[in-house]
């Protein structure tokens, strides 16, 4: 009798493991546990353009999303593909200057402009990256944090592309509510979308390539392919951000290029938590609204920001994301099942 | 057995600098069969199968793979020819799960050549695949160890999971890098059978190893290293009778203890 048990519950077990990753939805109050979270996200997002109280903090949102996709860019390749990216701004200049021309030479409007520059972008971003990418270590970082200061430096002293002045009149969005929505939306359609893809077996490839990328090597795959198909999905990302920036300001200068595009994206990620995905959009809601909000102190800004940013890093080192997901999964105990 | 061998190398030779860590070694495989290379530490086993599998490149020699030069390959392209490694450090991918582990071999081009495993169909999706070639490697399919994460299991796992990813690409010649290092003794007794039975289904094998008496029992010809030069190839009779092997490997308890069992 008790040995039949035994048995029993061995084979259970097996039952339980492999079943591990399906979800029976029973209840109500379980369909609300998978969803709420994800709900939340959703409808908050959409509903922000409406509550922000002036044509101010509409803006910040839209900025607040650029960011978004340098940052989800930067932890998809970060976390999941094990290339550390300090090119945000690299992504933004070569999209945003791309656009700004498309629009301003070729006269095509913003809802052409901005799939062109994304997909060009990305293929301009991925070529040029292409010859670091067989090489392991920080080689990748460091050619990335350089480009956007050579490509600078290029336009300025060559005085091509309006050179310090810029490329001026470029069209904006119809209006500001298409362009809060269509950046939330792209925000929102990649966010879910990379979740997706690091789950797939393709994915899985991604993070095999950044736990070990010999073994991949040894399994008969290159390496330097899958890298290269991570970069454009990431720089692509950046080159939407480029492209969306530059209609919202209706302007294309050098200060895309600035350093804030490639920093202020990690530090987002680092708050929200890192290989999360969701984590990093967290923080660039957090991060840039709060920098806006410290501009009340002038030239202390700056100080407020870094003690700010020191205090996550002390106490919430592990981010956000990953602290409230670890939270809310304690719930589940309570649920009768 | 066919006259022209799987794998065929001529003259490796591949130096670091002033050191010559493989001098000249040439060896032949013919199909199905096991070789077994030994030698001290040091002597340039890993650095002569880093060679043939393309992971360093040789400073002079040849590698031909049924006829056809492959030295200078890339590693992936000659692993997708068939020839694939295990490493002597094993390298699974330590934040997934074991069968997950396998989704990435099974990705690869070979695998979509040779196995048909496109995902769906009646051979089930990668998953599956992966969880039946982890159990004919010997996880057990109704416990928690395929499941795991990769990083949790241990080292007899470890090295069952580095040669179903040879599997998984369904390979003509498996190069195992100290397979039997740090088994216990009944990790090894159960990994024996296993062998002869790759072995059985027509895999060529090449050996290195340290643990002679069970690479001996497997073994169809030995060949020894030392100093990045071959010492003696034969059948590992031979090659235990050879007076030059134990000057090799003077001193070493369980080459006598071996030598004196023959």
């Amino acid at each position: 009798m008790n040995n039949e048990q035994g048995r029993k519950e061995r084979l259970d077990r097996g039952i339980k493991v492999r079943t591990d990753g399906l979800y029976a939805i029973m209840s109500l109050r379980e369909l609300c546990y998978l969803t709420v979270p994800r709900l939340v996200l959703i409808v908050g997002l959409l509903i922000l353009p409406l509550v922000m109280p002036s044509m101010y903090w509409q803006r910040v949102i839209s900025i607040v999303c650029i960011y978004a996709f340098l940052a989800l860019g930067f932890d998809f390749l970060a976390h999941f593909v094990g290339l550390v990216c300090l090119g945000g701004a690299f992504f933004i200049g070569v999209g945003g200057y791309l656009a700004a021309i498309l629009n301003t030479s070729f006269g095509f409007p913003p809802l052409v402009t901005i799939p062109i520059a994304t997909l060009l972008g990305g293929a301009i971003c991925t070529l040029l990256l292409l010859p670091c990418l067989p090489l392991r270590g920080v080689y990748f970082a460091i050619v990335t944090l350089m480009y956007p200061l050579v490509l600078m430096r290029i336009i300025e002293a060559l005085n091509i592309l309006g050179g310090t002045d810029g490329i001026m009149g470029v069209a904006s969005f119809a209006n500001r509510w298409i362009e809060q929505y269509f950046v939330i939306l792209m925000v929102l359609l990649f966010l879910f979308g990379l979740r997706r893809l690091v789950n797939l077996d393709i994915g899985l490839v991604f993070r095999a390539v950044k736990d070990n990328d010999q073994a991949v090597r040894a399994s008969g795959m290159n390496i330097s392919f899958y890298k290269a198909i991570a970069v454009f999905v990431a720089s692509a990302l950046g080159c939407l951000g480029g492209a969306c920036l530059v209609h919202i300001y209706m302007w294309s200068g050098i200060s895309l290029f600035a350093l804030d595009f490639s920093i202020l994206p990690i530090a987002a990620t680092v708050i929200g938590g890192a290989g999360t995905v969701v984590g990093p959009v967290l923080g660039c809601f957090i991060l840039v609204p709060i920098s806006e909000l410290l501009r009340a102190f002038g030239t202390l800004r700056i100080v407020f920001y870094c003690l700010i940013l020191v205090a996550f890093i002390v106490f919430r080192s592990e981010g956000i994301m990953v602290y409230g997901q670890r939270k809310y999964h304690q719930f589940e105990r309570w649920v009768k099942i | 057995m066919n006259n022209q061998p799987i794998l065929e190398v001529q003259e490796a030779t591949k130096s670091f600098g002033g050191i010559v860590a493989v001098n000249r070694v040439s060896l032949d495989v013919h199909d199905g069969e096991i070789l077994g290379i030994i030698g001290p530490n040091g002597s340039g086993k890993t650095t002569l199968i880093n060679c043939v599998t393309g992971f360093i490149k040789m400073t002079s020699g040849k590698v031909l793979f049924r006829g056809r030069d492959i030295s200078g390959k890339p590693p992936h392209k000659i692993a997708d020819m068939g020839i694939t490694r295990t490493f002597q450090i094993m390298r699974p991918y330590y934040s997934l799960p074991c069968y997950k582990n396998l989704v990435i071999p099974l990705f690869s081009p070979r695998a979509k050549r040779t196995g048909g495993w496109r995902g769906g169909g009646k051979l089930g999706d990668r998953d599956t695949v992966g969880i039946d070639i982890l159990e004919e490697i010997g996880f057990e399919r109704d416990s928690f160890v395929p499941y795991k994460i990769a990083s949790s299991l241990p080292t007899g796992y470890l090295k069952r999971l580095e040669l179903a990813r040879c599997l998984a690409l369904k390979p003509e010649i498996i190069i195992c890098d100290e397979i039997f290092s740090g088994l216990s003794m009944s990790e090894i007794a159960s990994m024996v059978p296993l062998i002869e039975r790759l072995q059985m289904d027509g895999i060529t094998l090449i050996m290195i190893e340290h643990r002679l008496r069970e690479l001996f029992r497997v073994a169809n010809r030995v060949m020894v290293l030392n100093f990045g030069e071959k010492v003696i190839e034969g059948s590992p009779e031979e090659v235990m009778a050879d007076d030059k092997v134990k000057e090799v490997y003077f001193g070493s308890e369980e080459v006598e203890e071996v030598m004196s069992h023959a």
